[in-house]
């Protein structure tokens, strides 16, 4: 019995999660109750999760599950005890934001014709990519290149992103904490 | 969900993994996927899952607002500085080898207090998001 071509299995694995990916995200639209809506959006994000682990960015996938599918849940079934749990059917016409989304897809489709193709090594990332494989290591002592990148070459970079997420906890705060005074 | 004793019972079990799995993610991250950033957010779900089955009374008497509140800006500030200490001992900001008698030792060093600081931030905020949620009533 001959052996599976790996390649055809990632590739394959690839579309069937895209493709799943493409029904939850149809599926989110369409549906008003938005109790169901938050289940499918966590859905969503383990699929995507699974879809990084095909292409071994494992880092980006255990983000997308812890964030994606675990903490963003709650936050939605927080606002969902907050709000409604129906979505409010629209009056407005149909038209202009189908026009909108089909010009903006076929912009994007457009665009990515001009992409380097996946993988290739003429893709400007790789440029600098076997360069700091190569000396992470010796460097830093740190053998997963991602945490080295991320926080010793780009250590300032990842500074900023700190920022962000006070920045986000502390306009969140502002906004939604009950104050002392205020009546509930 | 207070007297619900399947989930009381299921989420006691999953607590202590959880947060040792955090631990785990957050001092491997040098060797395997994870790091500050998706450790903070695990062990803000441990918190959040013993807020949501315990009420939030008890969460906030384990891990207060106050505290929380003060871990916020308490990472950014971890984070920066590291940098301080490296320009303090001669190197530029966030340049981690002046930190230890060798540069690759300072770099460990470096990274090492980095995610403790990108760690208390998320954690911090998530718990605070969370919380800010939670402690609102239906209107």
């Amino acid at each position: 019995m001959s052996t599976i071509d790996p390649v055809f299995v990632e590739a394959f694995l690839s579309l069937a999660l895209m493709l799943l990916v493409m029904v939850l995200a149809v599926a989110i639209v369409r549906i008003r109750g938005l109790f169901a809506v938050v289940v499918l959006l966590g859905a969503y994000s383990f699929v995507m999760a699974t879809l990084f682990v095909v292409l071994d960015a494992v880092d980006v996938a255990m983000t997308e599950a812890s964030v994606g599918a675990g903490i963003s849940t709650v936050l939605f079934l927080g606002a969902l005890y907050l709000t409604d749990v129906k979505e409010a059917t629209g009056t407005a016409r149909r038209i202009a934001p189908l026009f909108v989304a089909a010009v903006t897809a076929a912009v994007l489709v457009w665009g990515m014709s001009d992409l380097p193709d996946f993988g290739s090594s003429a893709q400007p990332i790789h440029a600098v990519g076997a360069d700091y494989l190569g000396r992470t290591l010796p460097d830093t002592g740190i053998p997963n290149v991602v945490t080295a990148v991320l926080a010793s070459y780009r250590g300032f970079d990842t500074l900023g992103e700190t920022a962000v997420v006070f920045t986000a906890a502390i306009g969140v705060l502002v906004l939604l904490r009950r104050r002392s005074g205020e009546r509930s | 969900m207070r007297r619900d004793i399947v989930l009381r019972v299921a989420a006691k079990f999953i607590m202590a993994p959880l947060i040792l799995f955090a631990l785990y993610v957050q001092f491997h991250g040098d060797y395997g996927p994870g790091g500050g950033f998706q450790a903070g957010v695990i062990a803000a779900a441990g918190v959040i899952l013993y807020a949501i089955i315990n009420g939030l009374g008890a969460a906030q008497r384990l891990v207060s607002m106050a505290l929380v509140e003060r871990l916020i800006p308490a990472g950014v500030l971890v984070y920066a500085s590291v940098g301080l200490v490296s320009m303090a001992l001669g190197g530029n900001f966030l340049d981690y080898n002046p930190l230890a008698h060798d540069p690759v030792h300072g770099q460990e060093w470096g990274v090492f207090f980095v995610e403790a600081g990108v760690f208390l931030t998320v954690f911090s905020s998530m718990i605070a998001i969370y919380y800010a949620f939670a402690s609102r009533r239906a209107s």
